[in-house]
């Protein structure tokens, strides 16, 4: 298992393993996104109360999910990074901020998008609103920190620790709705039991859902890829890519 | 201890300090979290005369009065509890009677609440309008749950 | 494509500015990585 575990770390192993894996992330997200946002668009049924406002729901929920999730996903790399040192959990950490950072926005900008017809304000202070703001800015902290800080290695072990700090707003933002009073609506498809989703409404989202993880899965690696390079220069693995012309 | 394992200390006590840091907070500050009152709240005498809060609930059914121009009359309920509510103004496209909003305003003298906005709140339910017509979406205990007493105020008797 | 779908109920600019942002995001995205590793390669083969 170890053994396993650290030849997969190793970053020749796991440069080769991302060529390998990246292309078929992208087919499987182009595919999925594909058939989900058709679907949602054209053939789900429009909500008997928000008719088809509802729509927005095809991306606001998927970006909301991975902004979640990519948290998460930095967080344990965090975890990694400052506990063994690892280099590709490192790069692993700076790649995920970006992302992550994208799709909060992405999640907040749809939000406010959906709200303002729906609820009759574009933003309120709520505990889910403001908690996944927070989350925005966490993720700046991270991408701030490493830009501002020369030496990759102590940026990352800056950024993790940060990463690490913040890991605790991930539970406020997915409870929030449960813990306290809130403009926002409580979890449609996220909760335990059966979704509150007509079935017609809900596939085209299921398939939205696992296409962004799909497509994390591309931007992650290919982004992760790009920090290996960087960190490897010099080393014999990557002179050999320059010199074949196979990066 | 191994540096390795000193980190690995330092982390979870991080972690561990994180979490009861914020779960005290929130415990102390939990009240402040809360985006609005319900009418059992406001009831209970913990709001004073004229100081701006919100307040939310679900619009009775056949309470709504349209007044002159703007101005509408309902009645705002949290299942146990209501109010009478006085707005004048625009109501968002989901206003209407069975519906869960949150209005910014203060309580009179003459115990009605005075709005100064009104938001729509909907519930997490999305369902075709044959699908809602079959179903007859009654209020009911689910649709009174995302409202809950800030003050712990006893719920349903 | 009828008028009626682009119309979404009325709620057109909010429907279609999220799909419009989301279009944004998502080849920021694609975009980002590809260029980063054109600037990447250009430094290391002047470098090495």
């Amino acid at each position: 298992m170890w053994t396993w575990f650290h030849r997969l770390a190793s970053p020749p192993t796991f440069y080769r393993l991302a060529d390998r894996f990246a292309p078929w992330f992208g087919i499987a997200a182009t595919g999925l996104l594909a058939y989900g946002i058709v679907g949602g668009l054209f053939f789900a049924p429009a909500d008997y109360q928000q008719s088809d406002a509802f729509r927005i729901i095809y991306i606001h929920v998927p970006a909301a999910a991975l902004s979640l999730s990519i948290y998460m996903l930095m967080a344990s790399a965090a975890l990694v990074a400052v506990i063994w040192r690892i280099k590709l959990a490192e790069c692993v950490l700076v790649s995920a901020a970006p992302i992550g950072a994208s799709f909060t926005a992405l999640a907040l900008v749809t939000g406010m998008l959906w709200g303002k017809p729906m609820w009759g304000a574009y933003w309120v202070w709520d505990a889910r609103l403001t908690s996944e703001l927070i989350l925005l800015f966490l993720y700046a902290g991270v991408i701030g920190l490493n830009q501002a800080i020369e030496d990759p290695r102590a940026a990352a072990r800056a950024c993790g620790l940060l990463a690490l700090i913040g890991v605790i707003n991930v539970p406020i933002v997915h409870y929030s709705v449960e813990w306290w009073n809130s403009l926002h609506q409580g979890s449609t498809i996220l909760k335990m039991g059966k979704p509150s989703m007509n079935a017609d409404m809900a596939q085209p989202l299921y398939a939205c859902l696992l296409g962004v993880y799909f497509f994390m899965g591309y931007v992650l690696l290919r982004r992760t890829q790009n920090e290996l390079l960087l960190r490897e220069r010099g080393t014999a693995w990557v002179k050999e890519r320059l010199e074949s012309s196979n990066v | 201890m191994t540096k390795r394992q000193k980190r690995m200390a330092a982390i979870a006590a991080l972690l561990v300090g994180l979490s009861l840091a914020a779960a005290l907070g929130f415990t102390a500050f939990r009240k402040n979290m809360m985006y609005f009152y319900t009418p059992s709240d406001l009831l209970a005498g913990t709001s004073k005369v004229g100081a701006k809060l919100r307040l939310g609930g679900l619009v009775e059914r056949g309470s709504v009065k349209r007044g002159e121009g703007l101005s509408v009359d309902f009645i705002l309920a949290d299942c146990v509890h209501s109010l009478p509510v006085h707005y004048e103004g625009i109501l968002p496209d989901l206003f209407r009677e069975g519906q869960g909003i949150v209005a910014t305003g203060s309580m009179q003298a003459n115990g009605a609440f005075k709005a100064d906005e009104v938001l729509a709140k909907h519930d997490e339910n999305y369902m075709p309008p044959q699908v809602a017509d079959a179903l007859k979406v009654q209020d009911g205990k689910h649709a009174c749950a995302p409202f809950k007493s800030v003050n712990k105020v006893e719920a349903a008797k | 494509m009828s008028s009626d779908f682009l119309n979404m109920s009325g709620y057109a600019v909010y429907v279609w500015g999220s799909y419009g942002f989301a279009a944004v995001v998502f080849a920021w995205n694609l975009i980002a990585p590809r260029l980063r590793r054109r600037e990447i390669l250009k430094e290391l083969s002047t470098t090495e």
